[in-house]
C-alpha cells in the first residue's frame, strides 16, 4: 500500500476494485465502514455482488477481465468534465499527453459494450472518485491475477495520479496483500531478479555489495520465477526444488501440468508445518515450527514490520525455518551459525536500506513502516509525499485487451475463483481448525438462479465443471452473488480443486497466472 | 497455574492484526486481539480469533520425513539434513547450480525469507528463488 490502513477512515471517497474486502481483509473493511460513518463515498467494482456492494453509493458488476476498459472509461469522463487535477499533473507527473490520447478512445458507449456497465453508472463512479478528495483506491487479486495484471495496476495508478491522489494522506493506490508476509518475502529478496530491498542482482555494484557481505561470489543472471521453474522442470533443466511453506500442488494454476513437472524432478524437498498435498510427493519433508513457536518479524500490507514472539515450544522435533535452513546450509559447506532471529535481523538491516533504522527494540508492539532509513526515523506512513520514488509519476497509455480465454460454444460460461471468509489459501491451516472447518466443509460453485433453472440444478446438487485443462465435481450453491453466465469456485478445497480448471496463461511481465478468468462448461452430474 | 499472554501478529492474511497468544501451563489455549494495536484496535475476524487452532492441530508434522522404498518415513534431523545436502551437492555437481530452485514463502518470517534467498544465492549459487506472492 502507498498509504496506511488507519488512513482509510479519513478518505472522502473509497474506490474498491477487485477486492472482496469483508471476506478476505475484514479488519481493513472495518476502516471502510468507519469512513462511511464519517461521510465518505464508497464506489465498488467487482464482477460479483460482494457484501461491500450493499453499502456502496454506487456498485457495478463489470464483465470479468474488463478492468482496463472500466478504468479508462472513468478517466475519459473525468478529463471530459475537467475534474482532473491539472496542477498536480503539471508539477508531479510526465507523459500525460500520450496517455490522454489513448483515453480519448474510451467513450462511455464503447466502455459499456466491453464491460456491461451502464453509462450513467460509469459517470457516477467517475464523479464520486474525482470530486471527493482525498480518494483511496483499494485493490487485491481481482486486479492482478490476469494476463493483463500489470496493465490493470498501471491503470489504477493512472486514475489515482489523474486526480492528484498519490502522495497524500488517505489517498493512494493500495494493494491488499493476501498472505501474511507477501510484503516481507518481496522486501527480503525472495524474487529471482532482486536482492533485499529490490536491489537488482544484475547491477554490478549490488552484486559486489552482497558478495562482500556474504563472503561468496554470487550469480548475476536473473533466475526463474515460479512459473518459469515449472516449465524448466518439464524441460528437464530444473532437477531439484526446495519448497518452503507453500503448497504449489494446490496453488499452481494448472494442477495436471504441475503434476507432470513434479514427476520429472530428481529431488523435491518440502518444509512445512503440515503434510500438504505437495509434501506428500516429496523425497524429504522438514517439520517446521508454526507462528506461535518462534521469534521473528512479519511485514504487513502497509509496510509495517512487526515482531512475532515465541509463545510455546515447537511440537515434537519441529524446528524453526531459520534453524532448518541454517543446518542445511552448514551441511552444504557454508557455515550459518546464527544465535537467533535477532542476529539475522541485524544482518538484514545492514544490507536493506529501507529497514536500516529498525531494531527489535524499536519495533516494540506497534512495529515500524518502511522506509525507515536510520535509527532516529519514525517510519513512513504514506509514500511519494513530495515526489515519486522515480522522480515524476509516469502516465502509461494502456489499451484494453481480452482475457486469454473467453466463453465460446463449447465452454459457454465464465469461471472466476477466490476466497471465502472462513478459509485461507490452500486450506492447509484453516481446514484443520475446528471453528473454521465447521463454517465450510467442502468446495462449491456459485451459480445464478436463472442458470440453475436452465440446467435443472437445485441447491446442493453435484455438477461437473470442465475446462480445457481438466474437470471437477462440486456441489452447486444457487446464489445471487454471481450474474447469469458467471460461475465462482473457491480455491481452498483439494477434493474439488479450482486449479484443475484454471488457465495458466500469465501476464508477460509479472508472470502472474490468470486465475480470475477462464471459460468453463457445466452440467448436472449423472 | 502459570498463565501468560504473548504478543504476536496474526498470520492469516496481509492485514497484520496484533494478537495475544494465551498460554496456560505451557499450552497454547487461545488467541485474543491486542487492544492497543494500530492495525486492528482490539478487533479480530473469525480466522484471527481461531489462530491458535491450527498450531495445536494433531495433524502437525512432528519429525522430519525421508522417502524410503516409495514411502515417507520418520527420520532424525541429522539423517534428513545430511541426506538432503548430499543429494543437492550431487545435483549441483552434475547439472550446475541453476538446476536447483528455491521457493521462499509469503508465510514465514522476514528473517527466514532472508536466509532462504541467501541460501539460494550464496550456498547453491543460483538466482532461481521466488515465492507464492502471485498465487
Amino acid at each position: 500500500m502507498t498509504n496506511s490502513i488507519a488512513e482509510i477512515e479519513d478518505a472522502a471517497c473509497i474506490f474498491v476494485i477487485g477486492s472482496n474486502t469483508t471476506a478476505c481483509h475484514p479488519l481493513i473493511a472495518r476502516r471502510i465502514f468507519r469512513a462511511k460513518e464519517k461521510g465518505a463515498k464508497l464506489v465498488v467494482a467487482d464482477p460479483r455482488h460482494i457484501q461491500l456492494s450493499r453499502f456502496a453509493d454506487i456498485a457495478v458488476t463489470q464483465r470479468l477481465g474488463s478492468d482496463v476498459a472500466l478504468l479508462n472509461g472513468m478517466m475519459h469522463i473525468i478529463i471530459k468534465n475537467g475534474w482532473h487535477d491539472t496542477a498536480y499533473i503539471e508539477e508531479r507527473t510526465e507523459e500525460f499527453d500520450g496517455f490522454k490520447t489513448a483515453i480519448d478512445n474510451y467513450a462511455p458507449d464503447k466502455v459499456e459494450a466491453i464491460t456491461g456497465i451502464a453509462q450513467a453508472d460509469l459517470e457516477k463512479m467517475a464523479e464520486l472518485y474525482a470530486t471527493n478528495s482525498p480518494a483511496a483506491l483499494l485493490y487485491a487479486m481481482g486486479i492482478t491475477q490476469h494476463t493483463t495484471g500489470v496493465d490493470n495496476v498501471k491503470s489504477c495508478c493512472n486514475l489515482a495520479m489523474l486526480c492528484g491522489n498519490v502522495g497524500v494522506r488517505s489517498g493512494g493506490v493500495n494493494p491488499l496483500r493476501g498472505q501474511n508476509n507477501v510484503q516481507g518475502a518481496c522486501d527480503m529478496g525472495g524474487l529471482p531478479n532482486v536482492f533485499p530491498a529490490y536491489q537488482p542482482v544484475a547491477v554490478e555494484a549490488n552484486n559486489e555489495k552482497f558478495a562482500k557481505a556474504w563472503g561468496k561470489e554470487l550469480p548475476d543472471q536473473i533466475g526463474y520465477t515460479i512459473t518459469d521453474m515449472i516449465q524448466a522442470m518439464i524441460d528437464g533443466k530444473l532437477k531439484a526444488l526446495f519448497v518452503i511453506g507453500e503448497n504449489p500442488k494446490m496453488s499452481d494454476p494448472d494442477q495436471n501440468h504441475l503434476e507432470k513437472a513434479l514427476e520429472k524432478l530428481d529431488l523435491l524437498i518440502c518444509q512445512d508445518i503440515f503434510l500438504t498435498e505437495t509434501a506428500e510427493r516429496a523425497d524429504v519433508v522438514f517439520a517446521a515450527a508454526s507462528v506461535a513457536e518462534k521469534d521473528g518479524t512479519f511485514t504487513n500490507t502497509e509496510r509495517r514490520c512487526m515482531k512475532v514472539n515465541k509463545a510455546i515450544d515447537p511440537v515434537g522435533d519441529a524446528l524453526s525455518d531459520w534453524e532448518i535452513i541454517s543446518k542445511l546450509s552448514t551441511a552444504m559447506g557454508y557455515e550459518m551459525n546464527y544465535e537467533g532471529p535477532e542476529e539475522i535481523f541485524k544482518e538484514i538491516t545492514t544490507v536493506t536500506p529501507s529497514y536500516a533504522g529498525m531494531t527489535y527494540e524499536r519495533l516494540g508492539l506497534d512495529g515500524l513502516q518502511w522506509p525507515c532509513p536510520n535509527t532516529e526515523h519514525p517510519g513512513t506512513q504514506f509514500l511519494h509525499k513530495d515526489q515519486f520514488t522515480r522522480g515524476k509519476g509516469l502516465f502509461h497509455a494502456i489499451e484494453y485487451l481480452d482475457p486469454a480465454e473467453m466463453p465460446d460454444d463449447e465452454y459457454p460460461y465464465f469461471l472466476t475463483t477466490g476466497r471465502m471468509f472462513a478459509h485461507y489459501h490452500t486450506g492447509t491451516m484453516s481446514r484443520v481448525s475446528p471453528h473454521l472447518d465447521i463454517e465450510q466443509k467442502t468446495g462449491y460453485v456459485e451459480i445464478h438462479p436463472e442458470d440453475a433453472d436452465k440446467l435443472a440444478v437445485i441447491d446442493g446438487d453435484t455438477v461437473n465443471l470442465a475446462t480445457r485443462r481438466g474437470e471437477i465435481q462440486v456441489p452447486a450453491r444457487i446464489s445471487n452473488l454471481v450474474k447469469p453466465g458467471l460461475l465462482f469456485v473457491p480455491f481452498h478445497f483439494a477434493e474439488n480443486a479450482a486449479n484443475i480448471l484454471t488457465n495458466s496463461a500469465f501476464d508477460p511481465i509479472a508472470k502472474i497466472p490468470e486465475y480470475k478468468v477462464c471459460a468453463v462448461k457445466i452440467e448436472k452430474a449423472a | 497455574m502459570d498463565y501468560k499472554m504473548i504478543p504476536s501478529v496474526c498470520s492469516y492474511c496481509g492485514t497484520g492484526c496484533g494478537v495475544l497468544f494465551q498460554v496456560m501451563d505451557g499450552k497454547l489455549t487461545g488467541t485474543m486481539p491486542m487492544k492497543t494495536h494500530p492495525v486492528n484496535e482490539g478487533k479480530l475476524c473469525i480466522k484471527g480469533w481461531n489462530l491458535h487452532e491450527h498450531v495445536v492441530s494433531d495433524k502437525r508434522l512432528q519429525t522430519p520425513l525421508l522417502k524410503k522404498d516409495g514411502q515417507l518415513q520418520e527420520a532424525t534431523w541429522d539423517q534428513a539434513i545430511q541426506t538432503t545436502a548430499g543429494k543437492l551437492k550431487a545435483i549441483i555437481k552434475d547439472h550446475g547450480p541453476d538446476s536447483v530452485g528455491v521457493l521462499a514463502s509469503a508465510k514465514i518470517t522476514n528473517e527466514e525469507n532472508y536466509l532462504a534467498q541467501k541460501f539460494a544465492r550464496a550456498v547453491i549459487g543460483t538466482n532461481n528463488v521466488d515465492h507464492c506472492a502471485r498465487l
